[in-house]
């Protein structure tokens, strides 16, 4: 297990030193996207208004607060941001990799087939950020540079983040096809084999 | 009857204070397991995650922030004194400090109209806040308790019924196929609720009451209990560790509740809660003077 401190954006060189079980901390700009900004880049077709290349896609749906008064140009405070369910964007993850040229996934839980796919071909990686540690999140967020699509309401909007040494940052699929959630869910599955055969007869309590 | 404008912002104000306190606070009986099971959780990220995870909550309480950036679908459980003086005015009070607390927070807005499909913008929807109503005899107070039911922790939440000859043990493995898959997305260690019934909805809405007790705590009928101990064993036997990323344990606890079942149905229901089980609860009195009991020494 390694650390890796990168600035973003970063180049296919330092996704390569990278494996699963390894951590990362990222400085730069960070941009937030789940279920909506999927599908409009992915099946509706629409360019992505914020540029990714090399950059960090972040699954997140945060609590922001306005704090520009009434006239002023639109600017925001960051109150909470934490990770959300990556699975959830399986479906579109690759081809959104390949569209927009991100580097790094970042999210909680596992990602399937596809995106580990989508990882090795696109030379990307997933992380994941512990989850429910969203004012931990904030806080090494030093600016909010702006927001995109907020028609699609605060959570599923692109907000642009600058931030500082993000992390920790757990690398659950690297670009060489290792997925360390698969890998764990293969270790769960056994274990509950074995938990529900030493449950057998202790739960009999029909007469 | 008209409601008394005064009762209502004297209610909701209170009320809303006490939501803002949970969003940024988990409940002694949590803190105090979580705190117990970091202990155990010596490798890894295992210890590295707890280590963040308690820094969110000490940074969460200093900076006065929800320490989770999914504050939920608003839930109340309201266990209303036969006695209560102010029955006409608390549901309007329950909707107004919801609007309150979504300001003050702030909360997410979490509310999406199901086939209209927009977000109200203030957590306020159709049923929503969700109220769930109990009447309590020879009682003047309110015992209330609120709950923020993220979108992680309510992904595994299911009900089926069996038949009966499936047993308990069908009921098990209800329980740790949907723990190994969607368990590890619902940010680990969670509290694992179970209901057990005659009918789907009542399985399901015990499920979610199991969860209101606290942890540590057990069902008063031995067998039940037996139950709750022997599934979180094997459960922590499997080692999801925090974020479903490995470790020595799985869960802060089961609890399990249950009404009689029809002879031939054997329902069951499972709500989990994430580590940042976000429940509060709090008695109110006919003169507004209120016990915190679920966090004890908190000012609202
Ligand atoms: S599961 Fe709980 S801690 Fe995790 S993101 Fe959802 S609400 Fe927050």
């Amino acid at each position: 297990m390694s650390t890796f401190h990168f600035t973003l954006p970063v180049t296919d060189e330092d996704i390569k030193k990278v494996h699963i079980g390894d951590v990362i901390y990222l400085t730069g700009d960070v941009t937030t996207g789940r279920d909506d900004v999927h599908h409009r880049v992915v099946v509706s077709g629409k360019e992505s208004p914020v540029d990714l290349k090399g950059k960090a896609i972040f699954h997140a749906g945060p609590i922001m607060k306005k704090i520009s008064s009434e006239g002023e140009e639109d600017k925001y405070k960051i109150i909470s941001v934490g990770p959300t369910t990556s699975m959830r964007m399986e479906k579109a993850e690759a081809e959104f990799l390949a569209i927009t040229g991100a580097k790094v996934i970042i999210g909680k839980g596992g990602m399937g087939p596809k995106t580990t796919q989508g990882c090795i071909d696109n030379t990307a990686i997933h992380t994941i950020f512990p989850g429910g540690c969203a004012v931990v999140a904030a806080e090494q967020c030093e600016d909010v540079e702006g927001v995109e699509w907020l028609d699609l309401g605060m959570p599923e909007a692109m907000w642009k983040l600058k931030v500082k040494e993000f992390g920790p940052l757990i690398v659950s699929i690297d670009s060489y096809g290792g997925n360390l959630i698969e890998d764990n869910k293969i270790r769960f599955n056994e274990r509950k084999e074995k938990a529900l055969a030493g449950l057998k007869g202790k739960l009999d309590y029909m007469s | 009857m008209p409601q008394d404008k005064e009762t209502v912002e004297r209610l909701s104000d209170l009320i809303s204070s006490f939501m803002c306190h949970a969003s940024g606070h988990l409940p002694d009986d949590v803190t105090k397991r979580l705190n117990e099971m970091r202990e155990v959780e010596t490798e890894g990220f295992a210890r590295q995650i707890y280590d963040v995870m308690d820094e969110n909550m000490k940074l969460a309480d200093s900076l006065k922030r929800p320490s989770c950036q999914d504050t939920g679908l608003p839930q109340f459980f309201a266990r209303v004194g036969a006695g209560f003086p102010y029955q006409n005015d608390l549901e309007a009070s329950l909707v107004e400090a919801v609007k309150k607390a979504t300001v003050r927070a702030p909360l997410r807005h979490n509310a999406v109209e199901v086939f209209d499909e927009y977000n109200t913008g203030n957590n306020i929807g159709h049923h929503i806040p969700w109220i769930d109503w109990e009447l309590v005899p020879d009682s003047d107070e309110l015992e209330l308790y609120f709950y923020m039911a993220g979108g992680g922790c309510s992904l595994p939440g299911m009900a089926k019924v069996l038949m009966p000859l499936e047993g308990y043990d069908g009921i098990a493995k209800a329980v740790f196929d949907q723990m190994t898959s969607y368990g590890v997305n619902a940010c680990p260690p969670c509290l694992v609720g179970i209901g057990i019934a005659g009918s789907a909805e009542v399985a399901a809405k015990l499920s979610k009451k199991a969860l209101l007790r606290p942890v540590g705590s057990h069902n008063e009928n031995p067998k039940a209990a037996q139950m709750e101990t022997l599934i979180e064993e094997g459960l922590n036997s499997i080692g999801l560790g925090p974020g479903g990323l490995g470790g020595k344990l799985s869960c802060m606890g089961v609890n399990i509740e249950q009404a009689s079942r029809h002879p031939a149905t054997l329902a069951m229901g499972l709500s989990t809660a994430c580590w940042a089980h976000r429940r509060a609860g709090i008695r109110i009195k006919p003169d507004f003077s209120y016990d915190f009991f679920t966090h004890k020494g908190a000012s609202l």
